[in-house]
């Protein structure tokens, strides 16, 4: 068994599309259309073109929404990406005017910080020991 | 809860002339069980390091750097006591809610028992 999709709901998929292409610097893998207005669009690390693809999928469901919301309130991430220096990506995406909600924090041997997707989730990044 | 004792530890502070407090209402008995927690006094502690923290971070701090094992619901549990002593204010901004460290409360606790140190303009003026 591998893990070869995850994903995260968006509340629009052209501004996740751009959110997470122009600003996190991942690349498209897929863009099908599903269905009237929503499609199948997942993204790969550039550093890992055959790796696990993030599937931003439209938050259809209104419980997602609430889900979505009270996690946000608690800063409570839905997703870990992984960065080889976690201060130098929160200086990159805070001058892309990206929104944190949690600097960057060394606890121990990792090292972490939360950002706003724009989409409506919060995302961590980690540093951790090779 | 703060109820007649806390009244009147308010009067006495008054009657001896300390109520030079910015703290408007006195929650002695609610500010020293804050205090009297050792994870209250950690979160405190890692608020002053950085105030304006989600409930996420807060968590992240104690399990993290202070290897305390705390549900979730524990550390909001501990945070509520903390905000009933006015020792840490909530504040929503957008769809966030961060915590910050209010020292204020603990003048309180200086100005109750500390004598003035009034001995030195005194012996200065002729």
């Amino acid at each position: 068994m591998k893990i070869r999709l995850t994903s995260v709901f968006v509340d629009d998929q052209a501004k996740a599309e751009h959110f997470y292409t122009e600003i996190l610097g991942f690349v498209k893998k897929h863009d099908v259309p599903v269905g009237e207005k929503d499609r199948w669009l997942t993204v790969v690390s550039p550093e890992e073109p055959g790796g696990t693809e993030l599937l931003l999928e439209p938050v259809g469901h209104p419980v997602a929404r609430t889900y979505r919301d009270t996690l946000v309130q608690d800063g409570i991430p839905l997703a870990q990406f992984a960065v080889d220096d976690v201060q130098a990506e929160y200086e990159r995406l805070r001058g892309l005017g990206v929104r944190f909600t949690q600097e960057p924090l060394e606890m121990g041997a990792v090292t972490t910080a939360v950002f706003d997707d724009t989409c409506g989730n919060l995302i961590q990044i980690a540093t951790r020991p090779q | 809860m703060c109820g007649s004792e806390s009244t009147r530890d308010a009067v006495h502070l008054d009657l001896i002339g300390k109520c030079k407090l910015a703290y408007p209402v006195v929650v002695a008995d609610d500010l020293f069980k804050a205090l009297a927690d050792p994870t209250r006094r950690t979160i405190l502690d890692e608020l002053a390091e950085k105030s304006g923290q989600t409930l996420f971070e807060i968590c992240s701090r104690l399990s993290m750097k202070h290897q305390l094992g705390i549900s979730r619901q524990g550390v909001s549990q501990h945070l509520a006591v903390l905000e009933a002593a006015g020792l840490v204010e909530t504040r929503r901004e957008g769809r966030y809610k961060f915590h910050d460290l209010n020292t204020a409360p603990l003048r309180q606790i200086a100005e109750r028992w500390l004598v003035p140190d009034t001995s030195g303009p005194e012996k200065s003026t002729p």
